[in-house]
């Protein structure tokens, strides 16, 4: 039943939104990290969120509920600083710190929590539905 | 005059069932307001309903076994259209979430009116029935 399937959808939107508040919430807990050498430096992560199709394949309906098909780390250059006296600064005198940009992480934040919010909306709203239908012809 | 339970309901039923699936139809778009590339799906209620209380009436025959049947019978995947964006994102999304709210609201609206409908005919049937 249709109504039924909004719980699916819904509920696979309010994941996807939770894996990019996590990795939001690690990409500004780590915004300050050094790390030994620079490979090791902590990069801003992403989530990726693709719509799936899976059911449309097996001859269904396309319920396009959210996928994250994987985390993408930020290839943007990483933030240098002219420390000297850092026990992790190089040669020059220069430490790398991640490439994390703590406002831009914020505005994501908001976002996602914005659209969890829709989400949970939208599953209220299905559920006050359904109960209506539970109790038709009472 | 016969009287049968589906004849008594009318069309509101069918328009309940169309409700809740455009309910899941909305749902799917806002869930995927921020994935990147998809665009935001609707369905025609007007033209879907008509077709499918025409189709109850006279659905597509197949008189010899090797007759192919028609593949969009019942999908609703087949009717729903794309919808035009105000502003479409620069990813391709094409979902803009305060109409997709808005219109979530309508159809809610709209299936309670449509099982208050339904509701009232049943009562109407159990008042004939017990005849008091």
């Amino acid at each position: 039943m249709a109504i039924l399937d909004v719980f699916d959808v819904s509920g696979s939107g309010m994941a996807a939104q939770t894996l990019r508040l996590n990795t939001t919430a690690s990409n500004i807990a780590n915004a300050e990290s050094v790390a030994a050498n620079p490979e090791d430096t902590y990069r801003a992560r992403y989530p990726v969120f693709q719509a799936s199709l899976t059911s449309a394949l097996d001859g269904g309906e396309a319920s396009s509920a959210v996928q994250v098909p994987g985390i993408i780390e930020s290839d943007k250059p990483l933030n240098v600083r002219y420390e000297p006296d850092h026990p992790y600064a190089n040669d020059e005198g220069y430490v790398t710190y991640p490439n994390v940009s703590v406002v831009e992480e914020m505005a994501n934040m908001i976002s996602a929590s914005r659209s969890f919010q829709m989400n949970v909306e939208v599953l209220n709203t299905a559920k006050s539905l359904a109960e209506r239908v539970l109790s038709l012809g009472q | 005059m016969r009287i049968g339970i589906d004849n008594a309901l009318g069309i509101h039923p069918q328009a309940l069932q169309l409700r809740g699936e455009r309910t899941e139809v909305l749902a799917r778009n806002i869930a995927n307001a921020d994935t990147p590339g998809y665009k935001a799906r609707d369905l025609d209620f007007k033209t879907v309903l008509a077709a499918q209380t025409n189709a109850a009436s006279q659905p597509l025959r197949t008189t010899n076994a090797r007759h192919l049947a028609d593949p969009t019978a019942g999908q609703l995947d087949s009717n729903l259209k794309y919808r035009m964006p105000l502003m479409p994102s620069l990813d391709g999304n094409t979902v803009e979430a305060q109409v997709e709210q808005a219109e979530f609201a309508q159809n809610s609206l709209q299936f309670m009116a449509s099982l208050r409908f339904v509701n009232g005919k049943l009562s109407g049937l159990m008042t004939a029935i017990k005849g008091e």
